[in-house]
């Protein structure tokens, strides 16, 4: 057990800083009315956060291949869940009369 | 109870069966191969449980007017029909039985990687059973397996929330097994034994359960929601305040869809062995059934969308989505054509397990071309909710599944019990299983192309015809399945002693002795050849 | 001691992958009813305590923080910062749970929790705006439901730690908790900007 290699106090520190003031950027973000990107630029720090969590605290990057792609695939699978669903619910306002909703819905990088 | 432990019979060699007696021994297990049993007995309860519904449906179906139940209690009898044999049959009918019993066997380890986490999930599934059971007793429920709102979250007066309680539960069982398979693959294989010397069983198995821990917490999920929906009356799935009902069947087949290939896959698996046991050959092509299992996994997960076809999900999206039920039929393809090339110029013996192979290659293929014409978006149009569906979903559980199920039961009743079943039954069974099944539903086939709707419990007088034949086919299908239960019981106390190989057949579990012992074997194992090396054969058994 | 450890890990990620679609299918439920109701899931962040929100997600963070340095306290055999961090990583743990219980307390008071009692103000969005906040506690409550249990699950570590269960030999329980611990993490990442800041830039 000994061979698992043990990350110095001062990464997971650093991590820790990047990973708060990413939650500050995001704050921020979000108050600036950027239209579309809005969603975008939440999602996007969200991921590098996820990424930081995953690799450094969750010790993905010392991990064997096996486990990098167990981890690859619950986010695969996740993708193909949402994106299927969206296929769906964004291609129903190509045809006339064939949305559901009164209002239509708009595409999400609207919202 | 406790004082009658320890004390094995001295005439008998020492095997997981008696090194322990009492019901202690039994409940608080973790040897694989006991909880194998005490899952083979539950599954057992229910499949009978199950096969009760569907003889009062078909009964009721005799004639075309409703004269033995009145339509609630038909709408009941066929949910709980399929709730029963979905939930608790099939899915973990092969896996927690035979899955159980053998895959740590076959990769020659002393038990899963989680123990304790297996018999956990044995209690867990008796848990969501009693849960089924006591709504079942209460009243019912009469969605329909499939849970659709707004009925059920708004209209139905029935036992919705238990029934979705009794499934949510039943899905952790199916997580946890899972889970425990997958690891143990990965981790407890013997010295040797790699990935290209994995049985086929053990690949298919692993490819269920992948689908199993990808799937079933989307459908425990939904059904949650489904489950708060109907307490708080608030509206996620109800149109009538905002909610999409599509919205429910597309988060439901993500699971759904693929959990038909948690109960053929496995299925598939026992065909495998089977085959090449009882051809002397090794698998043809390998490598490619073992990719297929995977690629069935996989592709799987990207087609629930065709059970939607007439819901008003986008047009564009059902094209694709039958775009990509047609793959699927690939490597399900592959399969078929393998088994066939491995009989080819094979030393073939007609055992009873071969019988319920034949049957399910024959029956399978049916199903499975049937379900081709249902992946077409035009054909579907006609054919959704009609008994078309329900003949091509039968042909693929009950001729795919349950046959894969009896004839793994017979090919390792001797390796799980320690007593050979009799012979002649066997086969008389299949044969009857045979006949009845097709006479049970080839005609509903028919009927369901004619438009005969699916359930309801009357029908145009046109359709008797088909009805009476499926109606007398299902009581020969009865028969087949009682003549089992009655003689491996029977065999178990009055059937010859075993021997520890009794096929011939290749593979580690077939090298301990039978039954095995309680860590499955004396000496720690090395796979040293290639896996079903039936070609270099030297087991004494006749070939040609 | 290798082998249990590396199943222990692959068994924690295979379950970790269930729990990424069990929450999944919620987030699939957002996707679809964001798309659908732009308007109205905007205009419900008004009602969002986004301050307490944000607390919220630097407590997490900070409890992932603590969590990670326990594994390497194990790891380096370090007992007392061992038990010093999984008491401050629980700490955290019911900071997080106790402004959370006030939020709902909120909610309460101001009329938002889905169902007869439901009060929206805002005209036509009050049947669209249930949805989001009926996903709010789905989401919130399965995240917050998670947390009790990988409390309990600290619990134990801690109880273990005491009777000196863990060293640099044997870390397993540690490490796959933490494991568990850090996923729970990642779900409140995701659902801070989901749920607190759809509209913000309308309310700032």
């Amino acid at each position: 057990m000994t061979s698992h290699q043990v990350v110095p106090i001062k990464v997971y520190v650093a991590v820790w800083a990047a990973l708060s003031i990413l939650t500050m950027t995001t704050w921020q973000v979000a108050l600036i009315d950027l239209g579309p990107f809005n969603i975008i630029a939440a999602i996007t720090i969200a991921v590098v956060k996820m990424l930081l969590v995953v690799t450094i605290f969750m010790h993905v990057r010392q991990a064997d291949s096996l486990t990098r792609l167990y981890v690859g695939a619950g986010f695969l699978w996740l993708v193909i869940l949402l994106g299927i669903l969206l296929c769906d619910y964004l291609s129903r306002s190509w045809i006339p009369g064939g949305q559901f909703w009164p209002s239509g819905p708009a595409m999400i990088v609207g919202g | 109870m406790s004082t009658a432990i320890e004390t094995p019979r001295s005439t008998e060699t020492l095997n997981y069966l008696n090194t322990k007696y009492g019901w202690k021994s039994w409940l608080f297990t973790t040897d694989h191969k006991r909880i194998a049993i005490l899952y083979l007995i539950s599954i057992s309860f229910f499949f009978l449980l199950g096969g009760i519904f569907a003889m009062l449906v078909r009964l009721e179906l005799a004639t075309p007017a409703g004269d033995l139940f009145n339509s609630d209690t038909y709408n009941k009898l066929f949910t709980m029909h399929g709730i029963v044999m979905i939930f608790f049959f099939l899915i973990p009918s092969i896996p927690a039985t035979l899955g159980n019993f053998l895959i740590p066997m076959m990769i020659g380890a002393k038990d899963l990687a989680f123990p304790r986490i297996n018999l956990l999930s044995w209690y867990i599934y008796i848990v969501a059973g009693l849960i089924a059971v006591g709504t079942m007793a209460y009243g019912g429920v009469d969605t329909g397996w499939t849970f659709y709102p707004p009925f059920s979250s708004t209209y139905s007066r029935t036992y919705v929330v238990a029934a979705a309680i009794a499934v949510f539960v039943s899905g952790f069982s199916s997580i946890l097994t899972g889970l425990n398979f997958i690891v143990t693959i990965h981790k407890m294989r013997a010295p040797g034994m790699t990935f290209d010397r994995l049985p086929l069983f053990v690949w298919a198995h692993y490819a269920t359960s992948l689908i199993q821990l990808l799937g079933t917490p989307v459908v425990a999920i939904t059904i949650a929601l489904l489950g708060l929906e109907r307490i708080f009356h608030v509206g996620i799935f109800d149109p009538a305040i905002g909610g999409d009902p599509i919205l429910f069947q597309h988060l439901f087949w993500f699971y759904s869809h693929p959990a038909v290939y948690i109960m053929i896959l496995p299925g598939m698996g026992v065909i495998n062995e089977i085959v090449a046991c009882f051809s002397r050959k090794r698998p043809f092509g390998y490598p490619f059934i073992a990719g297929s299992s995977i690629g069935i996994a996989v592709l799987g997960f990207l087609v629930w969308g065709h059970h939607m076809f007439v819901t008003g999900q986008s047009m564009y999206a059902s094209l694709v989505f039958s775009l990509l039920s047609m793959a699927v039929a690939v490597p399900s393809a592959i399969k078929v054509f393998n088994w066939t090339a491995t009989m080819y110029k094979g030393s073939i013996r007609f055992e009873t397990p071969m019988l319920y192979a034949f049957g399910f290659i024959g029956l399978f293929t049916i199903g499975g071309l049937t379900g081709l014409f249902l992946a077409t978006l035009a054909t579907n149009v006609h054919l959704t909710d009609t008994y078309f569906v329900v003949a091509h979903f039968h042909y693929v559980m009950v001729g795919g599944m349950v046959l894969g199920y009896l004839g793994g039961l017979h090919f390792w009743w001797p390796k799980i019990t320690g007593r050979m079943y009799p012979e002649f039954w066997g086969k008389l069974s299949a044969l009857i299983v045979f006949v009845g099944f097709n006479f049970t539903f080839f005609p509903q086939f028919l009927a369901g192309y004619a438009g005969m709707p699916r359930r309801y419990h009357a029908y145009a007088p046109e359709y008797q015809v088909f009805n009476v034949m499926s109606t007398a086919g299902a009581s020969v299908l009865g028969i087949g399945f009682t003549l089992p239960l009655i003689y491996l019981i029977w065999s178990l106390f009055y059937g010859p002693k075993a021997p520890a190989n009794p096929w011939g057949a290749k593979g580690l579990e077939w090298e301990t002795s039978s039954p095995p012992p309680t860590y499955n074997f004396d000496t720690p194992p090395v796979m040293n050849e290639e896996a079903y090396n039936y070609s270099g054969d030297d087991t004494g058994v006749h070939v040609g | 001691m290798e082998q249990q450890f590396s199943s222990a890990q692959l068994g924690m990620w295979a379950f970790l992958l269930t729990e990424i679609m069990f929450f999944g299918g919620m987030f699939g439920a957002y996707t679809v009813y964001r798309s659908m109701y732009p308007g109205a899931f905007q205009s419900t962040t008004h009602y969002m305590n986004v301050t307490l929100g944000m607390a919220n997600t630097l407590v997490l963070i900070a409890s992932s923080l603590t969590m990670a340095l326990a594994v390497r306290s194990a790891q380096v055999d370090n007992q007392k910062m061992l038990r010093i961090m999984i008491v401050l990583t629980l700490f955290f743990g019911f900071v997080f749970l106790g402004i959370k219980g006030y939020e709902y307390h909120e909610k309460w008071v101001e009329h938002l929790i889905p169902g007869p009692h439901f009060e929206y103000n805002v005209p036509n969005y009050a049947h669209q705006a249930q949805i989001l906040f009926f996903l709010y506690f789905a989401m919130t409550g399965t995240h917050a439901l998670h947390m009790v249990i990988g409390a309990g699950l600290l619990t134990y570590l801690l109880i273990k730690s005491y009777k000196g269960s863990f060293s640099s030999h044997y870390y397993t329980p540690v490490e796959i908790i933490g494991l568990y611990w850090h996923f729970v993490d990642i779900v409140w990442i995701f659902l801070f900007p989901l749920l607190y800041l759809i509209g913000a830039h309308l309310h700032a």
